[in-house]
């Protein structure tokens, strides 16, 4: 094909192509930059200049007789969410839960990847990587609305507690119910970066410290879960991240006191209608993962993402 | 092989209940679709396919189903020309600044989803921007972006440069380069982005409620349902519809960029 057919395509616009195709040859930069301009102004302009359109309207408020927003600088949102104690308790407790999965999520996550590098098999490895992965395409409304039929008063777990001779579980709409579909759905995204980590591990680390004493727990111990925590430092952020801006959950399986910050959000601009609060108190998730993401960069989670 | 015989049987036991954990919600999921009963106990009452013929010719769900479908499209278009022309500008570059530009595109799915949806429904307010179909795919396509920018810039990276330079030497132009030899080497990472993409905003609800106004996507519209404790039959048939629709893109994506494009060397 190639050649032939390239040359049989000759047509009049030819001379500016190869204009354009030697000038790009020549300044590499500049072909670079007619391709990335398109994409990054589309971005600056957008996205970049929405997250700055988040930032300043923060700083409004809403008339209460007009329910107009006012562009006036005010701090009083901010001073708002700081003061009252029921936003703290939210802020509160979204980090505690958030905090709470994060932990689940490695403590499951570590023995599992494990498994996966050295004790399964090439083809089970590969297999359980793809299983693992497919649950973070399916639905995510529709993966936290299964937990709801599963815990229900009639549901699944109950009828296999009555089985086994347990009593009923009564955790659905409580923080709990929380806490394991969180662990639930963010579990996969913990998942993949210890693996990674794990697999990148030599045998050759693991026969110098048998051969230097260690037993299999030392090993393990000293060796593999120090060289694990990039991996479980990256894993982290998402698990972390996702959790704190979340409100599905809450509003499918949580119970009256199980309102995170997004819901409050959610609630400020549906219902309530004041934007310039829910943009004050989105904010303050962002704050968190800031400091959040500067404390895991020292962990080593980057250069393991 | 470190591991002692009890330790590992211990590893295969937590194995299969974390894979447990992850799937059975799934299947049990999918189980309740045929449920003939509207009752939401288990075990089922009986098994039957009404739900889903109750969904197909309901009018809510054909004109949510149709948004979503073309807004997954729109993103999907947007994000495939905004995608790869970031990863080819980004995969030769060598120049100051190219981590700060691939983090830019990378923010959407690293910031929690409602700072991305609360910034999107911030931005139309302070231009005054109604809130349409076409606000719903400005929000789905920068988080898509990332999918195909990440899909062609791995099938870039492997593809050596010298391909280039040697139809570049056989005389061709940039036009006949791109038509004759970088295409068919992305083809295959660009239609998987694409599936991805698609995946991704078929199913998406938390960016979207903030840039939605009226109309209710798929997922949106369960969402209400659920939250309302209303026609859950319904819902659980739409839901393994959802499931399926998104799985099987991905599934196909999955095949596509397993095998080996152009290596280097």
């Amino acid at each position: 094909l190639s050649v032939d057919a390239a040359r049989a395509e000759g047509s009049p616009r030819r001379g500016a192509f190869r204009a354009l195709s030697r000038v790009s040859w020549r300044r590499p930069w500049l072909k670079d930059f007619g391709e990335l301009g398109v994409p990054l102004a589309a971005f600056l302009f957008v996205y970049v200049a929405a997250l700055v359109a988040l930032f300043v309207s923060a700083f409004w408020s809403v008339d209460p007789f007009t329910s107009e927003v006012v562009h006036t600088f005010s701090l009083d949102n901010f001073s708002l969410i700081v003061h009252d104690p029921t936003y703290r308790r939210i802020a509160f407790r979204t980090i505690g839960i958030a905090a709470a999965v994060t932990v689940t999520c490695a403590v499951l996550a570590f023995p599992y990847a494990y498994f996966m590098v050295r004790v399964a098999g090439s083809r089970l490895r590969v297999a359980l990587l793809v299983l693992t992965v497919l649950p973070l395409w399916v639905s995510y409304l529709v993966r936290v609305y299964s937990w709801r039929l599963l815990l229900n008063q009639d549901g699944a777990i109950n009828w296999w507690l009555n089985k086994l001779g347990l009593p009923d579980q009564n955790i659905a709409f409580t923080n709990w119910a929380m806490w394991i579909v969180y662990t639930y759905i963010w579990l996969p995204f913990m998942v993949l970066p210890v693996y990674a980590a794990l697999e990148r591990i030599p045998d050759s680390y693991l026969e110098a410290s048998a051969d230097l004493g260690a037993r299999g727990w030392m090993t393990l111990r000293r060796v593999i879960v120090p060289l694990a925590i990039p991996g479980i430092a990256a894993g982290s952020i998402f698990t972390f991240s996702l959790t704190l801006g979340d409100y599905i959950a809450p509003s499918l399986v949580g119970g009256p006191n199980s309102q995170l910050i997004g819901n409050v959000v959610f609630a400020n601009v549906g219902i309530a209608n004041n934007v310039p609060f829910a943009a004050a108190f989105a904010t303050v998730p962002l704050m968190i993962m800031g400091v959040y993401l500067l404390v895991m960069k020292r962990l080593g989670a980057f250069e393991s993402l | 092989v470190i591991e002692t015989r009890a330790s590992r049987i211990g590893l295969w036991i937590w194995a299969i209940a974390v894979f447990l954990f992850l799937w059975i919600p799934i299947v049990i999921m999918g189980l309740y679709a045929f449920n003939s009963s509207n009752v939401q106990s288990w075990p089922i009452a009986g098994f039957s396919t009404r739900w889903f013929s109750v969904a197909w010719h309901d009018p809510d769900v054909r004109s949510a189903l149709g948004l979503s479908i073309r807004c997954g499209l729109a993103a999907t278009a947007a994000a495939l020309v905004l995608g790869s022309l970031a990863a080819f500008g980004l995969s030769r570059a060598r120049f100051f600044g190219r981590n700060a530009i691939s983090f830019i595109f990378v923010l959407p799915i690293a910031l929690p989803g409602i700072i991305t949806g609360m910034a999107l429904n911030s931005f139309f307010l302070y231009w005054g921007i109604g809130l349409s179909i076409w606000t719903i795919v400005i929000g789905h396509a920068t988080f898509c972006v990332i999918i195909v920018f990440n899909n062609m810039l791995a099938r870039l990276r492997r593809t050596s440069g010298s391909f280039f330079e040697a139809s570049a030497d056989l005389g061709a132009d940039g036009w006949q380069t791109f038509r004759y030899v970088t295409f068919p080497v992305v083809r295959t990472a660009l239609i998987a982005g694409g599936l991805l993409a698609f995946a991704l905003s078929f199913d998406e609800v938390v960016v979207t409620y903030f840039t939605a106004g009226a109309q209710n996507t798929l997922p949106l519209l369960i969402y209400g349902y659920i939250r309302e404790g209303q026609r859950l039959p319904v819902v659980n048939a739409i839901a393994l519809v959802v499931i399926l629709v998104t799985v099987i893109p991905v599934f196909i994506a999955q095949r596509l960029t397993s095998d080996a494009g152009v290596s280097r060397r």
